[in-house]
Formats: C-alpha cells, structure tokens, sequence
C-alpha cells in the first residue's frame, strides 16, 4: 500500500513517542507487563515493544484476560504468535466466573463484561503484583479517553479518579507509585484509527484476518450483525443465518462484537473505507450503547 | 459542511514539510473553546454519523435551543464537568487536513486549572488565546498568555469569538487587537496573527467568511494549515538524553533515547555530558534496522566505539557544545499542588531522564500573572509562579530552558504523595556550587569514633509531644556516658532556645527546625558521636530527608507510641489543655497531623512498660547491632 511521505513522518513520530514511554516504563518500574487483546492495537503496541528492546528479547511479560468468549480465530492468532515470536504469554480466566457458567447471552453483556474482563483483570494484576500494564487505549476512540493521560493511576481498589491525575508535562512521566497502587500505560494515546492501519500495513504487522471482509456466517440481532461462531450461540425464533460479507472493527466477545457489511478485504480497502466512513468504530462495541456515558463509569470500576 | 471541506477530508493528507501541528487553546470560561474546537473536528469531518446522533440528543437532553446543535458537547468528555457545562481538565483531539494533522489540546479557563495549561502548552507549538468580542482582554486572558510565554510558545493566534454579537465590528476587533498587542509585548511573542471569528456560525473558522469585508487575513484553519514553526529542531547541538541502557548479553550495550536536538551519524564524535570522555557512533539502530543518520525526536539506540561510563540519566552530546553540569541552578517554577511549596524541604526533581532529591533554597519571587509584577512570598501556593534557586543533591547535565526546552525541563514530585507538585524551566546554572570544593580531611570519622570506642549514630526519637521521648532519651544517655560512651543530645525544647530560636510553628519554621537539627546530627555523626534526637517531627518527609543525610546505618528511628488519649492524659506542660481549649493553634495530634512511621527501626509501645524498660530495648539494639 503506498503511503506518502508525510503520514509516514508523522506515523515516525508516534512510533518514537510510544517507543520512548515503553522504555521509560522498563528504566523505572519495577514489573510491567503487556495487556494483549490480540486486537489491532495490541498488535501495534507488540511490533512497537519489539522495537524498543530490540536486538533484546521483550523485557516484560504479555497477559491476556480471556473471557471464553474470544472468536476461535482470535485465540489461535494469539497462540500462534506468542510461539513465532517467542513471547511469555500469561492467559487468565476468571475462574469463579467460569464456575457460575457467567456468559454475554445469560447473563448480559454488562455483567458478562465485569466478571470476566473488568474482575478478571483485577485479578490478574493482583495475582503477579504488576505495577505497570501497558494498554493499547488511544484518544480518539471516545470522549473520556481524550482527557486521560498516558500514564493513568490507579488506586489500590484499580479506581481511575478523573479528577486527581496526574499533569503530564513535555515528555516528562512521573512513574512513582506507592506500593499499593499501580499505573496503566497508554503508549498509543495519541494514534488515531487511521493511523493504526497506515502503519499496520507500512510495517506488515500482522492481524487477525477478522478486520478483513469475508464470507462469514452471521445473524441480524437488534441491528448489529453477531456472527455465530460457536454452538453456544443460538437462533432466536425468526433469525437465520446468513452468509454475509462482514469485517469487524474492533474484537472483542464475539456475542457483543457488531460487524459492518464491508467488501474490504485487504488493507487499502480498510483505509478506504475510512476515509469514507461515518461510524465511529466503538459503534460495534456493545458495551458502550448500555448506558450513557457508560465508559468512564467502567473505567472508573478498573475496566481498562 | 461546505464543498471544499468535504473534498478535503476525503484524501488523504500530502506532502509538507510540517506533516504535524500540536496546538492549545486557552480563553476564559465561555469564551467558546469547546464551540471552537467542536467546530474545527465537525467542519474537518472527524465526527462520525453516530456520534452526531448522540450530540443531537445529548443537546436537547440539555435543553439546548432546538436546532441548534451544540458542539460544545462533543470535546466535554467526563460526565462531571458535562454536568456542570464547563471543561474542567486538559483533553486533547485530533483532526486533520490534506496538509496537516491537529492535535489540540483543549485547556480550561478556570482560575485553579492553571496546571493543566501548562501541561497542554508544554508540548504545544502554537496557542490559539480566545477571546469574547464583547469582553476583550481579561485577566485570564493574561494569564493565560503569561503561562505560554513561559513555556517557550512563541506563536499565537488571538481569535477574537462571538465577533457576531458585536454586529461583526472592525472597531471592537481593532480595539481587542491593540489592548492585547500593548499588554504582551514584553512576551517575546514572535508571531501574533489576529482573526475574527464566529465559532459558533463558523465565520472564518475553515473557510474565510464574507460578513466582514474589512478583514483579508486568513481564516484559522487556513493560517493552521500553512504557519510553520521559527526554527527547526534538527539544527543545533547534539543532545541525545540516556534513557535505557540496552545490554541483552556481554556482546551488546545499546544506549537508548529520544534525540532532544541536532542529529547524530555513524562515525560521529560525541561526549558524554557528565565526564567530558569522549567516543565514536559505531551503529545506530532505529526500531530493527541498522541506519546512518538519526535526528531530533527520533527514539534509537546508539553503539559507541569505546566502554564508555554511560547510564540512565546521562547525555551525549557534542563535543564542542555541550551543556551545562551543575548542581545549583534558577529556575521558574509554576506549582500544582495543593500543598504550597516550603523552601527547605526535599523534594524530588524529575526530568526526562532522571531524577535527584532538590530542595528551593531561595524563593526569590512570585510573579503575579496579571501586572508581571515581582512579589517578595515565603511560599508558593497552588496556580502561583515562582522564580527560585534550586540546590540538587547531584549535578546533573542541563541547558538553559530558552536554548533546549527538552534538557531545560523538570518537574517536581513531592516524596511522600508522588503527586506532580510542579512544572520547572531552568534558566540558568548557578555557579556556587562548583567553587566550593570539599575539603578531604585525614582524620575522618571512622577514626573519631574507634577512639571512643563505638560507632556512631543518631537516634532519632519521634512522637506526640509528652510520649516519652525525653524521658526515655535522657536515661539511655545516663547509662551511655556512665559506661564510658561519648553521647550528645538534641533536645526538641533546648534547640528552641539558641540554634533556632529564630523560628515559630508554622510548618514552613517546623521544616526549618527539623533540618537544622538534622545537619547538627550529622555533624555530629562525623565527630564520632552517638546523638540522641528527640523531636516530635511529625512529617515523614523530614524524617527522611534527616535519615539521607547520613550513612544507611547511622540513622535509628525510634517511634515512641503512646495514644493520643495517653499523651493529653499526661499533659506534662499542659500544652493538650491548651491547644483543646484552642489558645495554641497547629498542635501536633490535635489540629495538626502527626505521620506515624511506617518503617522505624525501632517502636515502642509506651502502654504498659517502664521508662527503664524501654531504655533497655533502645541500649540491646546498640548492642546486638555492634554500635557499643
Ligand atoms: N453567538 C455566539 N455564541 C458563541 C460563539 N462561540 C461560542 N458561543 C456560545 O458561548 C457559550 C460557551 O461556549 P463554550 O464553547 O462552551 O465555551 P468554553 O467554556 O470556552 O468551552 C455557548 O453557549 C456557545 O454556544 C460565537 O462565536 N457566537
């Protein structure tokens, strides 16, 4: 894909923006660790961890929450490329979540999200005492992420205060934390959707093919095009399934991801449609339609 | 969304020299800030279908005029402030043009939110200063504009907004313009490019507007599209800031940065900034690949020909422009906490790349924002400016703010909270420091203890007033010197009277106090002396900055624990009476904190246990741990 040479300037100052707070976190906490959603950005945030250290191995763990509701095709990738490229991957379960059969079509996608991403995670950072997890959030994805900062603490309970952050001058992070707290880090603060997809195909980063349109088979519920990816997934009365060229925009549980009817099944075709698009891409995320101003209320529980 | 618009953000951006423009925008509350800014991301196309399907209905939610859609809702994120109608933090947005990428970083115009505009400013190359037509120059207005000269921003765009309720007047414009041009012109604005606008209708704001025939200039996205920066940052001497180094195995030591000035090539001569040594540029590595020529804002690794000495907090630089190393520097300070800055406590001074314990050693002045006037303080409150001297435990490699602003910037953290107390420029090194050299003296204090037969310490006694730290002090003294030891003691009451009798209770004097104490301490640890200190020192801050001034094992703190309850129970000065009856104001305990310590070597809980038994437990640890 061709790219001009002023987008590409500009995707090498993100690089080295985010390049410069991965090693600020290695020089001075003292356990980081990698959220990896095996999304787009995780993807990006990866390659960009891979360069900072390099010719050294990654100097940190990654660690992915799975809610056993992933697409198949997403675990597989995940696998995969933790074994390519030698990574030490840590996977968590909610386990008591598992044990109370918690799930996106019994329990809600509310519910569903807080037991097995939101607890989860809380559970995750505790276990191994990370003080520091990089995230792949960016600012341009939803309004309340637009005023968090790139280093983002959080209290002993994982609780967000919007109003207590930290000011962030020049490139000047101030890493300190007690030893209670901990600090979420977002290398990719100020990238936007376009971006992570000019640089995905500049870079050849590999991603899940999901994000590519195909043949896939699908079911119109509420609106949103749900794919049926699994047998736990059944037909309400008057549904079928359909094949249907769909991509997705971002990934998550393949139950509360909404799929766009798109013929872009290659990475020019995906920039695009972007810049011809008028949905914002949290528009198939779920979670995000439940309540007003529902994010930052998650975000402030210690939902990433 | 007029025609031009919309075939502009279509395409993708071209080609340009400048492909990025980070921006604030600062103005009173009201102003039209978030009107604007909702206003450049509508008009560039950066809202999506469903988030406008939001903004309608969040408008009328509000009880907005029908119709009339509210931009300001888009950039006001937190639900707090969307509550309140006013922006309360620093965000930031993006949009762009074939020309250019934005990104704004939208600041508050509260009075208390000062921070926050420093913060966006600090990494802004232009401020767009709002104005409201019908109010002019405000105070905010100046103090908005003081704070980003400060931070080195030297292209403004005054954009005079709501021009459409002054009935689109050149006068009112002309008036604003030259209020504004006699107020900043001891700035150093180099570039000052006034536009009248109406955010709200979108006069002048993308495209140039024909309700006001009077004005030629540019519309603001044009003048942001084509306005570059005064000089380029590839240019000027090499300042490569160590942040990591990068040593896999025995083979490989890579020291990695971000380029904060000039370029490097293989090859190349640099200097490392602490020693003066200097070495060849054999690699340098740019993410996986090998390159010949690095440049400012780059983030490499560099190999060098020679086993340099090189870590964290270090710089390389060129050879024959290098900075300044000092470890006595002036500075402005702009501080953000809530807690006012006391000159004489330690706190931590953190820049890109390291961070060293600093105290203030002289406030020299506040500035006020609004006259620039120099006002003599004692302290600095929160939002207030300061210019200081600044006296770091360590040297440290800088440049003057004005001639680097990534080596001439710090912050200052604050070492019991970790908060950002504040934003510091340096201005320049002072040269005290490096003219007193120390003297090495032959007979060091190793040898003045041995002589009489210990080692020495201080113990530091710390508690509610009337917890017993004399008393317990006095009798380990009495048995120190009755079995031949050298003791000293340093007594919270008898200090009061000479050394620092110069000094009340305010926390400012009680921080003084603590560190004359601390110094005398130390002295006396060099003599060879065991010291036995009994402060209340209720601030954990000054403990520890009392505990760095010695050896790891010179230092005992003993926390004499008594209740509260205890202590006024007790009253043997009857000071509890008082302070509860409220003739003495700050007492410790009572109506000032006392910070227990959460580590002290020793703790004694005074409930249940004799004077006498308490001195044993303070005299066995002597002894087990070899100071008798
Ligand atoms: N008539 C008029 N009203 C404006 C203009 N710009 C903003 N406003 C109104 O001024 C009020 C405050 O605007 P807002 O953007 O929230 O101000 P902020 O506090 O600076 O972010 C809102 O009611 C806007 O609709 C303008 O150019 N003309």
């Amino acid at each position: 894909m061709q790219i001009d040479s002023s987008a590409s300037r500009h995707l090498d100052h993100l690089e080295a923006e985010a390049i410069h707070i991965m090693r600020e976190v290695v020089a001075t906490c003292s356990k980081p660790v990698m959220l990896y959603s095996i999304g787009k950005d995780s993807s990006v945030l990866l390659h960009l961890a891979l360069k900072a250290f390099y010719p050294a191995k990654l100097p940190f763990p990654l660690l992915h929450v799975d809610t056993t509701w992933k697409f198949q095709e997403m675990t597989a990738f995940r696998d995969r490329i933790a074994k390519e490229l030698d990574l030490d991957l840590l996977v968590h379960i909610n386990q008591d979540g598992v044990k109370e059969g918690v799930g996106p079509f019994s329990h809600g996608s509310s519910h569903h999200t807080h037991v097995m991403k939101t607890l989860a995670l809380r559970q995750a950072l505790d276990h191994h005492r990370f003080d520091a997890a990089f995230g792949g959030a960016r600012r341009d994805e939803e309004a309340s992420r637009a005023k968090e900062r790139i280093f983002s603490f959080r209290s002993a309970n994982h609780v967000w205060d919007p109003k207590n952050q930290r000011p962030e001058m020049w490139k000047i992070y101030n890493t300190r934390v007690q030893a209670s707290e901990s600090v979420r880090v977002f290398p990719l603060s100020n990238w936007t959707e376009l971006d992570i997809w000019q640089y995905i195909a500049r870079e050849k980063i590999e991603i899940v093919p999901l994000y590519l349109a195909k043949e896939r088979p699908v079911v119109e519920r509420d609106g949103t095009i749900i794919m049926k990816d699994d047998d736990r997934m059944e037909l309400l009365p008057g549904e079928t399934l359909q094949m249907r060229m769909v991509r997705f925009r971002t990934l998550g549980c393949y139950p509360l991801t909404g799929g766009v009817e798109s013929t872009a099944s290659t990475l020019e075709g995906i920039v695009q449609e972007m810049f011809l698009s008028r949905t914002s891409e949290r528009e198939g995320r779920m979670i995000d339609r439940d309540e007003h101003a529902s994010m930052e209320r998650k975000k402030r529980e210690g939902y990433f | 969304m007029s025609e031009a618009v919309a075939e502009r953000a279509l395409k993708p951006p071209a080609q340009d020299d400048v492909t990025m423009l980070r921006f604030l925008t600062c103005g009173s509350v009201d102003d039209g800030k978030s009107t604007l800014i909702g206003r450049l991301l509508f008009d560039s196309k950066q809202i999506f279908e469903d988030q406008l399907v939001k903004l309608e209905s969040d408008s009328k939610h509000k009880g907005n005029a029908a119709g009339d859609t509210d931009f300001a809702l888009l950039v006001d994120g937190l639900e707090a402030e969307r509550e309140q109608g006013i922006t309360i933090d620093v965000a930031y947005r993006f949009f762009s043009t074939p020309k250019r990428r934005f990104v704004v970083a939208d600041c508050p115009g509260h009075e208390q939110y000062t921070r926050n505009m420093a913060t966006g400013a600090s990494t802004a190359d232009l401020a767009v200063v709002l104005i409201d037509a019908r109010k002019g120059v405000l105070q905010q207005t100046r103090r908005h504009a003081h704070i980003v000269s400060l931070l080195g921003i030297r292209q403004v765009v005054l954009a005079v907004n709501k021009i459409d309720l002054v009935g689109h007047d050149k006068s009112v414009f002309d008036t604003i313009c030259a209020d504004f041009a006699a107020f900043s012109k001891d700035l150093g604005f180099e570039d000052v490019v006034a536009i009248p606008i109406s955010a709200r209708f979108g006069d002048n704001v993308v495209d140039r507007s024909n309700k006001m025939p009077w004005y030629d200039g540019p519309s603001l996205l044009g003048h942001l599209d084509q306005v570059l920066p005064k000089r380029s940052r590839q240019d000027g001497p090499l300042r490569f800031p160590i942040q990591y180094v990068n040593r896999p195995n025995l083979d490989f030591r890579g020291f990695c940065g971000t380029i904060a000035q000039g370029s490097v090539t293989i090859g190349d001569t640099i200097t490392v900034a602490r020693s003066g040594q200097s070495t060849k540029v054999v690699r340098i590595i740019n993410g996986f690949e090998d390159v010949e020529r690095a440049t400012f804002d780059n983030s490499v690794t560099l190999v060098l020909e020679d086993e340099v000495e090189l870590a964290r907090g270090n710089m390389l630089v060129s050879p024959d422009d290098r900075p300044h190393v000092a470890d006595q520097v002036a500075a402005h300070l702009v501080w953000f906490d809530q807690k006012p800055l006391i000159p004489g406590r330690e706190y931590i001074l953190r820049t890109e790349c390291t961070q060293v314990v600093a105290t203030v050693t002289t406030l020299k002045h506040r500035l006020d924002v609004n006259s620039l006037a120099k006002i003599s303080v004692n302290s600095l409150e929160q939002n207030e400016i300061g210019v200081v001297n600044l006296s770091l435990q360590e040297e440290i490699p800088f440049d003057g703010y004005s001639d680097c602003p990534e080596t001439g910037c710090f912050v200052i953290i604050d070492r019991m909270t970790n908060a950002t107390a504040a934003a510091g420029m340096i201005s320049f090194p002072l040269r005290r420091a490096s003219n007193i050299h120390r003297q090495a003296m032959l007979v060091d204090k190793k040898a003045r203890s041995e002589i009489k037969r210990q080692k020495s310490v201080v113990l530091w006694f710390t508690g509610l007033s009337g917890s017993g730290k004399s008393t317990i002090a006095n009798l380990l003294e009495q048995r120190l010197t009755a079995e031949g030891r050298h003791t000293y003691s340093l007594d919270g009451d008898n200090v009061r009277h000479g050394l620092n009798r110069d000094l009340g209770f305010l926390e400012g004097d009680r921080v003084e106090n603590v560190r004359r104490v601390a110094e005398v301490g130390k002295l006396m640890v060099d003599a060879g002396i065991i010291t036995l200190v009994s402060l209340i020192s209720p601030y954990k801050a000054d403990r520890d900055m009392a505990r760095s001034l010695v050896e790891a094992d010179e230092f005992i703190e003993v926390f004499v624990d008594t209740p509260f309850e205890e202590c006024a129970a007790r009253d043997p000065k009857g000071l509890y009476a008082k302070a509860i009856k409220g003739e003495i104001k700050n007492f410790t305990g009572y109506d000032a904190p006392y910070e227990a310590p959460e580590n002290p070597e020793l703790h004694l809980k005074t409930l249940g246990e004799t004077a006498a038994e308490l001195a044993d437990t303070v005299e066995n640890y002597l002894r087990n741990k070899g100071y008798l």
